[in-house]
């Protein structure tokens, strides 16, 4: 394999490796912050044994998200030295702004929330909570600026020529507010909040189908399944804005993505089906029109299709066919899950309904998926280019580079994250095993001091 | 020297390696002792002497990177570039350092902790060789060519000198480690600790004499700037007194003074390799007009001065909360059930 292919595969899957983590540390962030925010206000101290017990699973999904995460700065520049070179002015800012606003806040604040329990007053660690919870948000702002500006790059020139030409920064706001860049947050933050909370419910699920651990189960499924119904609506909502920002912005993408090779009025929308590159044609069902009415807002303007851009132009079709498709399937099962657990949880049915738990059980795999599939497919689609129009993906490899090199550093990283995984499983099927603790229903040291404020009022 | 914002940016990211240096270099040193006590016991105390800040201490070093693509593009691209297989060893041994912390006390089986105590202490003590052979290098010179694209290769990386440069490195860490160790615990651990603590210094010392006789008989261009600008001395001495602080500091059983002291000697090690390297960031061997400066390598003015706004809102903050976070777990450790 040549170098481009190996670097590509190594950025690809130690980035998708990493992505199983932060999601998970913001959606839980938002679930513990809740749980020990309905624990201060109601004083059951039923969420506060849920606040503990999540604390745990956050710990170890956090300190893997850490351990991964910083390999992916290092990797812009091993691999992509070309490429840092060229959006370093541009791109760099934002990611220096990830550690001093985003990655401080959430690891110092971390310690507190996880060994501070006993050592702290209520109102400090829900404080503490809260602040990892935000910094868990902010680092998903700053990444997401970056490569937004990578999909839509504003606020800069290009100055010099060449192979020493490079993007320089011209407005600080239009490159942080760069013309995909709040879709695409909210669609990540929406994804991210789906993970966290499918976990909380599928974990509760299975309490409930084995018939342990009841009264927590029935209160965690409660905050999960009210967070799961919320994010996975609004997450068909912020898809919905990407893809029309997507037909202004990046409208290439946007017909690789529908496999639309024809722009033609009444342009329609694959509904399930295959694409054939080879004769330029999608085989399946087809919502005619439909495609025009999602980004236009009107049945008959026509959708840009792949046959305005030259061949050497196009995203590869089948691949971001498959992965948008694979999301928006996902997206689409994973409300219809979260409506049905709630509609029968408020009815008070739902733990009779087993067929419904084990489905529950199994809907934590669909937010990982879907959140793999979605970034494939924005940075599948965004290809030939790195940086989009601007550099293409082979001239952002880094000159030095060897193949061998990159090759080895794939066969060490394969091993590791394969290890990594099998511990992280093991870890925390051990800890769901094991169950919430029944010493958390009693709060200790600082924390079982009663509100100062309720106090003096009494 | 004049105050420009290349300037103020070499500073800048020196203070935020420096604080990596002086934070993290606690957490690897306790790594690398971390074997030297085969008492489940006092490996758990060892631990969580450093779990609640290990992971924040790491973030500077995840800072100072941000802030070197941001404000030194070129750099950052031939230096991780060039350092390739080096920088994924070092990752490798960071991700082992730290999930070992998180893994190791969660389940009972020996097998399993002793795996992971290994991963820890191993994991600390190559990240810390490797990030001193890093600095060795970049003090050495490494070849560059005239696009400023790094020219050798990695085993041209692992020569005398900047070998020298890691096992120093470890040395210091090792009795940082020590000094924090001995801040942190009572009773027999304590004692040991101390033992320790003076081995370390001992050992540093050996290392620090040795690689500062090798500097100025082996880099000549480090040995011109210190003939040219004798007041360079004057922080070398400091660092010496700083050293010499630190066993006058244990027998008046000022344990807290012991480690100010300790990270005085870091600080002082980083502003000498700093003041030396000073404009350049990769020295170019054998073709010095292809070395990468602050000014060659540099972003925009426009991003180093915004680059600036962020720092001054952000870092304030962040240094206060540091400071919060490290009262709330000030003391001496207890093993309790929230404990690694």
């Amino acid at each position: 394999m040549d170098v481009l292919t190996l670097a590509r595969i190594q950025f690809g899957g130690t980035i998708a490796f990493h992505y199983i983590y932060p999601p998970l540390s913001i959606g839980l962030g938002l679930m513990l912050v809740l749980m020990e925010g309905a624990w201060l206000k109601t004083g059951n101290n039923l969420y506060h044994q849920m606040a503990r017990f999540w604390t745990k699973i956050f710990a170890l999904t956090f300190a893997i998200g850490v351990a991964t995460g910083i390999v992916m700065e290092f990797e812009f520049g091993t691999n992509w030295a070309a490429y840092s070179r060229f959006v370093g002015d541009v791109f760099g800012s934002a990611l220096a702004a990830e550690g001093i606003f985003a990655f401080f806040l959430e690891s110092g604040f971390l310690a507190v929330l996880l060994f501070g329990w006993d050592k702290v007053g209520r109102k400090i660690h829900f404080f503490a909570t809260c602040m990892v919870c935000l910094g868990a948000h902010f680092s998903a702002v700053w990444i997401v600026v970056a490569n937004s500006w990578m999909q839509t790059p504003a606020g800069y020139h290009i100055v010099g020529e060449g192979l020493h030409a490079r993007a320089e920064i011209t407005d600080f706001w239009q490159l942080i507010f760069n013309p995909s860049m709040l879709d695409r947050l909210f669609h990540t933050i929406c994804g991210a909040w789906c993970a966290g909370s499918f976990l909380v419910v599928s974990v509760s699920a299975w309490y409930l189908l084995k018939g342990k651990h009841l009264q927590f189960a029935r209160k965690s499924l409660k905050v999960g399944l009210t967070v799961a119904l919320a994010a996975s609506l609004l997450q068909a909502v912020t898809g919905h804005k990407s893809a029309q920002g997507l037909e202004k912005n990046q409208p290439a993408k946007l017909a690789a993505f529908e496999s639309l090779y024809q722009t033609t009025s009444n342009t329609p929308m694959v509904l399930l089906g295959w694409p054939d590159e080879k004769n330029e044609t999608v085989s399946g069902l087809t919502a005619p029109g439909l495609l025009s009415f999602l980004t236009h807002n009107d049945f008959h303007t026509p959708v840009i299709g792949l046959d305005q851009f030259k061949p050497e132009d196009r995203p590869p079709v089948t691949a971001s066919f498959i992965f948008f498709h694979g999301m928006v399937f996902i997206g689409f099962a994973l409300i219809a899950i979260a409506t049905l657990g709630f509609f029968y949880f408020r009815h008070g049915s739902l733990h009779h309904r087993r067929w419904l738990l084990w489905l529950l059980v199994f809907s934590v795999l669909g937010p990982q998926l879907a959140n793999q599939f979605g970034w494939f497919a924005a940075e599948v689609g965004r290809q030939p280019w790195i940086v989009y129009g601007l550099m293409r993906t082979p001239a952002g490899l880094s000159a030095v580079v060897k193949a061998n090199v990159i090759l080895s550093s794939l066969i060490l990283f394969t091993l590791i994250y394969s290890l990594l995984f099998a511990v992280f499983v093991y870890l925390l099927n051990d800890k769901i095993q094991h169950g919430p603790h029944e010493d958390d229903l009693i709060p200790s040291g600082k924390l079982a001091l009663p509100d100062p404020i309720k106090k003096s009022l009494k | 020297m004049h105050l420009d914002l290349n300037t103020i940016w070499f500073v800048l990211i020196g203070v935020l390696l420096t604080g990596y240096a002086v934070l993290d270099g606690f957490d690897l040193g306790i790594g690398a002792l971390h074997l030297f006590t085969n008492k489940d016991e006092e490996r758990r105390i060892l631990l969580n002497s450093i779990g609640p800040v290990w992971d924040g201490n790491e973030v500077w070093l995840v800072t100072g990177g941000g802030a070197l693509f941001a404000a030194f593009p070129n750099v950052y691209a031939t230096a991780f570039s060039g350092f390739y297989f080096a920088l994924m060893l070092l990752l490798a041994a960071l991700i082992f350092r730290g999930v070992a912390i998180e893994f190791r006390s969660k389940r009972p089986e020996k097998w399993w902790r002793q795996m992971w105590d290994i991963s820890f202490s191993v994991g600390s003590i190559v990240s810390s060789l490797l990030i001193g052979t890093a600095l060795g290098n970049i003090a050495w010179g490494v070849p560059v060519d005239a696009n400023g694209e790094f020219a050798g290769t990695f085993l041209g990386l692992l020569t005398p000198y900047p070998l020298l440069v890691g096992v120093t490195t470890v040395a210091l860490f090792m009795m940082h480690g020590a000094i924090y160790g001995v801040m942190k615990t009572e009773g027999e651990l304590h004692d040991k600790l101390r033992v320790w603590a003076v081995r370390g210094i001992i050992f540093f010392v050996i290392c620090a004499v040795t690689l500062t006789m090798a500097t100025l008989l082996y880099v000549p261009h480090m040995a011109a700037r210190v003939r040219e600008n004798p007041w360079l001395f004057s922080v070398a001495l400091a660092n010496m007194l700083a050293i010499a602080n630190i066993p006058r500091e244990f027998h008046l059983a000022n344990d807290g003074n012991a480690f100010l002291s300790s990270c005085a000697t870091i600080i002082t090690l980083m502003m000498l390799f700093a003041l030396n390297i000073f404009p350049n960031m990769i020295y170019s061997l054998p073709h010095p007009e292809n070395s990468l400066n602050i000014y060659n390598s540099a972003s925009s003015s426009k991003t180093l001065g915004i680059m600036l706004i962020i720092a001054c809102l952000g870092v304030p903050v962040v240094i206060a909360y540091t400071i919060c976070i490290y009262w709330i777990f000030r003391g001496k450790v207890k093993i309790d059930r929230l404990s690694y």
